[in-house]
């Protein structure tokens, strides 16, 4: 829990729907979500969790309802689009580092063709954001060569040189071994004392009872419930949660 | 009590550990390979004693200047041989890129050059060609030793210098602004497969890949143009397209256009032919990219035209890289369909030989020649390619 939230929101999410073909994957989502805040979005596979933050970016599209990032509603007009993603930092499961670039290009490519710095800074910037993920030493070598945790951090470093307003994370964990999971949640953990607004899906309930202002349950395309961590996982309200909850802990 | 294992001692590989291990290390394999030592000598003896004896080496050794230029004017070989050296240079300073921390001298470069004296002294040629095929190999080295310095570094100099070398090297040839202008009905031999092949090959190439991300466009046109192009170019053979692109071309272009020249209109067909294959091997490797790239690169603000520059295809053409290069192996070698048209080219300027009645009926002496030269040619490009391969998979893996 930190205390360097504001009453700002900074995502808007109204009566969201969103289908694939027939299935009705998001069924009326709204959520809001302050600057600074750290939300842990859980659910069992298939709930919509991962689609729900994918619309944020704009990864994913909806059909009814309304979006608002940054102040800026999110729609199919492309100028918008890259706009928003400058401001919103994404970082995957599966990392989805670019092999053909050593870490330290992975890191200051958009940085140099988005925003257009020169080449010194971005590299300047890029070598101190590896220092605060701790793999400095890594700079010069390729993807293909870092372990797991190594590569996550690495994406959590290209995403921060954009200096975006948010983070989205989307499962960072769940592909690593377990000895590789601790070293990663400790850089979120040091991200989250930045300030900067964070929303991860998750399953690690230790990080959410220890980082997260809110924790938010959706299940089949609904949020069933939503509350401080310490309420969410000692006194589950709905049925459902408590069923979730008994699965995991 | 634990003991210190030792690594398995290797044993060290010599030819005669190698030929024990491999050809002789049970009865049967022993027997397969006295067998097929025994097939191979009895097939190529009558090859060997044809080529030591029999074949009548002296239609090559005469028409050496035809088979290399074709009826280019003597006066102006020097010309020729400039370009050349030229090449080489441009050759010499990329091949140092590839490599910059091996050192001039090395048992390879001995080896190298002890082939090229010993080709030099021993070809049958005039004093002349002896001398500018000296220099060739001194601005191997020369250019070897260039390359290592720091402004080559990168290679954007290099690239500039190769675009620049094109104009420089066509005028060479072709002649005109201060130069005796040298038709193209003259060009002829291995200079004009040279020229036919590299420049199909330089405009296939873009011509491809931009039909190979036109046939994934959002935009239906030119979807469906992309398409109907690959389609009904593979669905010809190449010596229709070249007898089209002879015909007409001249209908394509807006009327009052002089008359194309024939090695531009074999080219243009040559180049149009290749694209659409190049099209569909490229097209393989960017369905091969996963979308978490894509996804990953507009997450970052990319815009489109970025991600396909900067991520895709990088990615896409170094997976393609076998079957491009064997594209473009073929395409080198279908240079010799230029024969058909009256551009005389290798086999062309082959047949052209034969019908000397001095030299008829040496077939064999005269394809055997050419299918060296192709094959050194073919192999080369062959080889460059698993470097260029090997080079590329170092830096990702």
């Amino acid at each position: 829990m930190n205390n360097l939230t504001t009453n700002t929101p900074i995502i808007i999410a109204e009566n969201v729907h969103k289908w694939y073909g027939q299935f009705h994957a998001l069924r009326g989502v709204s959520l809001t979500i302050n600057q600074g805040e750290i939300v842990v979005l859980m659910g069992p596979s298939g709930s919509g969790k991962s689609t729900f933050i994918r619309t944020f970016n704009a990864l994913e599209d909806y059909q009814q309802g309304k979006i608002t990032v940054d102040g800026i509603e999110i729609s199919h007009d492309l100028r918008n689009i890259d706009t928003i993603r400058r401001e919103v930092g994404m970082v995957f499961q599966q990392f989805n580092l670019f092999p053909h670039l050593s870490v330290l290009d992975n890191i200051t490519l958009a940085p140099i063709w988005v925003r257009k710095w020169p080449k010194k800074h971005a590299e300047e910037v890029a070598m101190q954001l590896l220092e605060r993920v701790g793999i400095l030493e890594q700079a010069k070598k390729y993807p293909g060569q870092l372990s797991g945790g190594q590569q996550q951090r690495v994406a959590i470093a290209r995403s921060l040189a954009m200096q975006p307003k948010m983070m989205l994370f989307d499962e960072p964990t769940s592909a690593l071994d377990p000895e590789m999971v601790r070293e990663v949640l400790d850089v979120m953990g040091n991200l989250a004392k930045t300030g900067i607004t964070m929303i991860i899906v998750t399953h690690e309930v230790g990080f959410a009872k220890e980082v997260a202002d809110r924790v938010i349950f959706m299940d089949s395309g609904l949020i069933v419930e939503e509350a401080t961590p310490d309420q969410f996982f000692q006194n589950p309200k709905e049925e459902r949660t408590k069923k979730f909850l008994s699965q995991i802990l | 009590m634990t003991s210190q294992l030792k690594p398995p001692i290797i044993e060290k590989l010599t030819p005669g550990n190698w030929a024990k291990k491999n050809l002789f290390s049970t009865w049967y394999n022993t027997l397969l390979t006295i067998i097929s030592l025994w097939v191979i000598f009895a097939v190529s003896k009558g090859f060997i004693l044809w080529v030591l004896t029999q074949a009548k080496w002296k239609v090559i050794e005469a028409n050496l200047p035809l088979f290399f230029v074709g009826r280019y004017p003597r006066d102006e070989y020097w010309r020729l041989w400039l370009c050349l050296d030229i090449i080489t240079l441009l050759s010499a300073l990329t091949w140092t890129t590839f490599y910059p921390k091996t050192p001039l001298v090395t048992r390879s470069f001995l080896l190298r050059s002890a082939i090229g004296i010993a080709a030099i002294v021993i070809f049958p040629i005039d004093l002349i060609s002896r001398l500018w095929l000296l220099s060739a190999m001194l601005i191997f080295t020369g250019g070897n030793w260039l390359g290592k310095m720091r402004f080559f570094r990168g290679g954007k100099l290099i690239s500039f210098l190769w675009v620049l070398s094109f104009p420089i090297i066509l005028w060479l040839i072709q002649g005109g602004l201060g130069l005796k202008e040298v038709s193209t009905n003259d060009w002829g031999g291995l200079m004009l497969t040279l020229f036919a092949a590299s420049v199909s090959i330089f405009l296939s190439f873009p011509l491809g890949v931009l039909l190979a991300l036109g046939r994934q466009s959002s935009l239906p046109i030119v979807r469906w143009f992309c398409l109907l192009y690959i389609e009904i170019i593979r669905g010809l053979p190449l010596i229709g397209i070249l007898f089209l692109g002879q015909v007409m071309l001249q209908f394509f272009l807006p009327p009052g256009t002089p008359k194309l020249d024939r090695v531009i209109r074999a080219i243009a067909s040559l180049s149009l032919f290749s694209a659409a294959y190049l099209a569909e091997n490229v097209r393989g490797g960017l369905q091969s990219i996963p979308r978490g790239q894509i996804e990953a690169a507009r997450s970052l603000g990319l815009n489109p035209p970025l991600v396909i520059i900067l991520i895709i295809l990088p990615q896409a053409l170094r997976a393609v890289i076998p079957a491009i290069v064997g594209q473009f192996i073929g395409l080198f070698k279908d240079t010799s369909l230029l024969a058909l048209f009256g551009l005389l080219e290798l086999v062309g300027i082959s047949k052209t030989i034969l019908a000397n009645p001095s030299y008829i009926g040496r077939y064999a002496e005269i394809y055997v020649f050419i299918g060296v030269i192709y094959w050194i040619f073919c192999y080369g490009m062959s080889l460059a390619s698993r470097h260029l391969e090997k080079q590329l998979d170092i830096r990702q893996k």
